[in-house]
């Protein structure tokens, strides 16, 4: 594989959580817990998980908008950690956020043109002023918006539309990555496959990279090369497609499979269920050991008292943080033993 | 109380559970009247899952609030149509008579549970509120029926946890309290909007797995309003899919994903994302779905249909397909044979 464009090494993030009215530190919220990834330049990165996982915190580090409290991102062979005033702006380029929320994402009183075009106030030398405007109209085309429309403001589009506007200014800096938080969570399903059919276009056309971050697996199914499950600030499994939809070694990620709604009333009480008991857990105060040891029906002695690493397991690129990885697919085909507890 | 029901006039045992006939609900908006709902029809059986399908504004809400009687003037209006409880037609009721159905014989659960529940008072006194209320019981017998009905919905230490406010309990466990509340007086008619949107995935499958328990133990008629056709998929008997204030198709669950009988549903099942799509690019449905401030006469799918024609500029009636089968399309027979 080409070099990577993207790098994280052993990331952490912790939030303090300020007590009362002495305001000392309380405790911390594990947000991101070591955490580490590559990205390969036109790869596609998923990462599932559920709410409080720390999937948006990581975006937020990743794009260097948030400083790790340990651990390091690397840009393109730069590591960012190290870089202050013009050089992290000249960094962060390479690495572009598109928020969930089309609607609280755009500034409201700014129109298209301004918002598409802010990137280039901000970095000067990437256009000359009396392109700027050219370049705005060039980008809306790339999304898919007429750009006659670009003295509109964002309340006069639909929440495709705005979507769209946020990948275009996102798009302004000729980034090498994006990292989608959720891009496609609040659309209807309609439009919902516009976003995506539009991602995977960009994808192809301006050689992007990217983090595609989600709760919806079969979204994340459908344009990720390799994908990433996160469990309370961890990687739990992460692999190719098959690895991970297929072959899934960690209970969770079997878990959330199983949960996942298929389209298909033909397989109703024909899937394997496994419905795991409780919610995920505090990530002030992670459990010990294996942190998904209290909802997992097979954890024993050695899961409470020592995390497992992530280890490389089966095939090549899928590793598993597991003590006692099985394989399990939805379909209900089974290797050796998976009793779920109902 | 199920005696109240009875005691109504219209009253006929052998209609369904609920119906809902022709009904229009508009709204006074700044940008004139918006008729939200335009002559829906849906009917579901005691013990039955009738699944409401649609996107962010194609009315399923306001149907269902209307149902509850919670459209409320001087904003919104039914303007037309009926709502009948075993042939009972609710529109005809006084607010009071309406008052002592909601809860005991129709019930809802929210999909923002948090916004359901009154945040600054316990939840089991919330509960417990409504077997006073409803039932003239006692505050310590009422008390001890609402930590019943945590129990029932699978709330561990429901005892100690009634006397806990809506925001000490996580997300899971407030939908939870919210179908509690639902549940509370055994109502015959259960509409649950969204219930799980808000969860996660493995959440989300426990409090599917709760609601379909509890309607198989009391034979409950349930409405589920959703837009995800996965979660359909996996409860429904019947579906209604709506669109731009009507229903459109109407069929059994295996029938319309087996053989969409609408163009509208037939592309919704063609944008979700599956296994054997990986790489290739998803069918879209072009545009967005119509501004209902500006009515139109015709089919309002006609913009983004593709089977679309001159004759589609008048709206199509619902057609019959088969027994128990409906299409608002005029070209259905084509959709039909794919």
């Amino acid at each position: 594989m080409s070099a990577p464009v993207l790098e994280a090494r052993g990331l952490v993030k912790y939030y303090p959580i300020g007590g009362g009215p002495l305001r000392r530190v309380a405790g911390q919220v594990k947000a991101v817990d070591g955490v580490d990834l590559t990205l390969g330049p036109g790869e596609t990165l998923g990462i599932v998980g559920e709410s409080g996982c720390g999937k948006s915190t990581l975006a937020k580090v990743l794009a260097a908008l948030e400083r790790p409290t340990a651990g390091e991102v690397t840009v393109c062979g730069r590591p960012v950690g190290r870089l202050r005033g013009r050089a992290l702006r000249r960094a962060r380029r390479d690495v572009q956020l598109v928020f969930q929320d089309p609607y609280t994402s755009l500034d409201p009183r700014m129109t298209i043109e301004a918002i598409v075009r802010e990137p280039f106030e901000i970095h000067r030398d990437l256009a000359p002023r009396g392109d700027r405007r050219a370049r705005v109209r060039e980008l809306l085309e790339t999304v898919g918006l007429n750009p006659d429309h670009c003295g509109r403001y964002p309340h006069q589009f639909s929440g495709g539309q705005r979507q769209r506007v946020g990948i275009a200014r996102a798009l302004a800096l000729r980034p090498r990555v994006l990292v989608c938080d959720e891009p496609v969570s609040a659309l209807d399903v309609s439009v919902q496959a516009q976003i995506v059919n539009l991602l995977e276009r960009l994808r192809d056309e301006l050689d992007l990279a990217y983090v595609f971050i989600s709760h919806d697996l079969s979204v994340v199914q459908h344009l990720a090369d390799r994908i990433a499950v996160m469990y309370l600030g961890k990687v739990v499994e992460i692999g190719g497609e098959d690895d991970v939809y297929r072959n899934a070694g960690h209970p969770y990620t079997q878990a959330l499979l199983s949960a996942m709604p298929v389209p298909d009333p033909g397989l109703r009480g024909r899937r394997e269920e496994i419905v795991l008991t409780g919610e995920p857990p505090s990530p002030i105060d992670p459990p010990r050991g294996c942190s998904f040891h209290p909802r997992c029906w097979k954890a024993d002695e050695r899961c409470r008292a020592e995390p497992p690493a992530l280890t490389a397991w089966r095939g090549a690129g899928h590793a598993v943080a597991c003590h006692r990885p099985e394989v399990w697919s939805p379909a209900g085909g089974t290797e050796g033993e998976v009793s779920a507890t109902r | 109380m199920s005696d109240l029901l009875e005691s109504l006039p219209g009253h006929d045992p052998g209609a369904p559970m609920l119906s809902v006939e022709d009904l229009q609900v508009e709204f006074a908006t700044a940008h004139g009247t918006v008729r939200a709902v335009n002559g829906v029809s849906y009917a579901v059986g005691a013990g039955e899952t009738l699944a409401v399908l649609g996107e962010s504004g194609s009315g399923k809400s306001v149907t269902a609030r209307a149902v509850m009687g919670i459209v409320r003037a001087p904003r919104g209006r039914v303007t037309a149509g009926a709502i009948r409880l075993r042939g009972v037609d609710l529109l005809t009721l006084p607010e009071e008579t309406r008052r002592r159905l909601r809860g005991t014989t129709v019930a809802m659960i929210f999909q923002d549970a948090l916004s359901a529940l009154n945040p600054v008072l316990p939840v089991g006194y919330q509960i417990a509120e409504m077997f006073r209320y409803h039932r003239g019981a006692s505050r310590r017998e009422a008390r001890r029926r609402a930590v019943e009905v945590l129990d029932r919905v699978r709330i561990p230490s429901a005892a100690r946890r009634a006397g806990d406010y809506p925001h000490q309990f996580s997300g899971g466990m407030r939908q939870r309290v919210g179908i509690a509340l639902a549940i509370a007086l055994d109502p015959k008619v259960i509409i649950a909007d969204e219930p799980t949107t808000a969860l996660d995935v493995t959440v989300q499958a426990q409090i599917m797995r709760l609601l379909g328990e509890i309607q198989r133990e009391h034979g409950t008629a349930l409405v589920l309003i959703t837009h995800d056709m996965g979660v359909v998929a996996d409860i429904a008997d019947r579906v209604a899919v709506m669109y731009a204030g009507r229903v459109v198709e109407e069929a059994g669950a295996h029938d319309i994903y087996a053989r969409p009988a609408h163009p509208y549903t037939r592309a919704l099942l063609g944008a979700i994302p599956r296994p054997h799509l990986r790489g290739k690019r998803l069918a879209v449905i072009p545009g967005a779905p119509p501004d209902m401030s500006r009515p139109d006469e015709g089919c309002r799918f006609r913009p983004r249909c593709e089977l679309a024609g001159p004759g589609c500029a008048d709206a199509p009636p619902l057609y019959d397909v088969a027994p128990g089968r409906a299409s608002a399309c005029h070209e259905w027979t084509k959709v039909i044979e794919g």
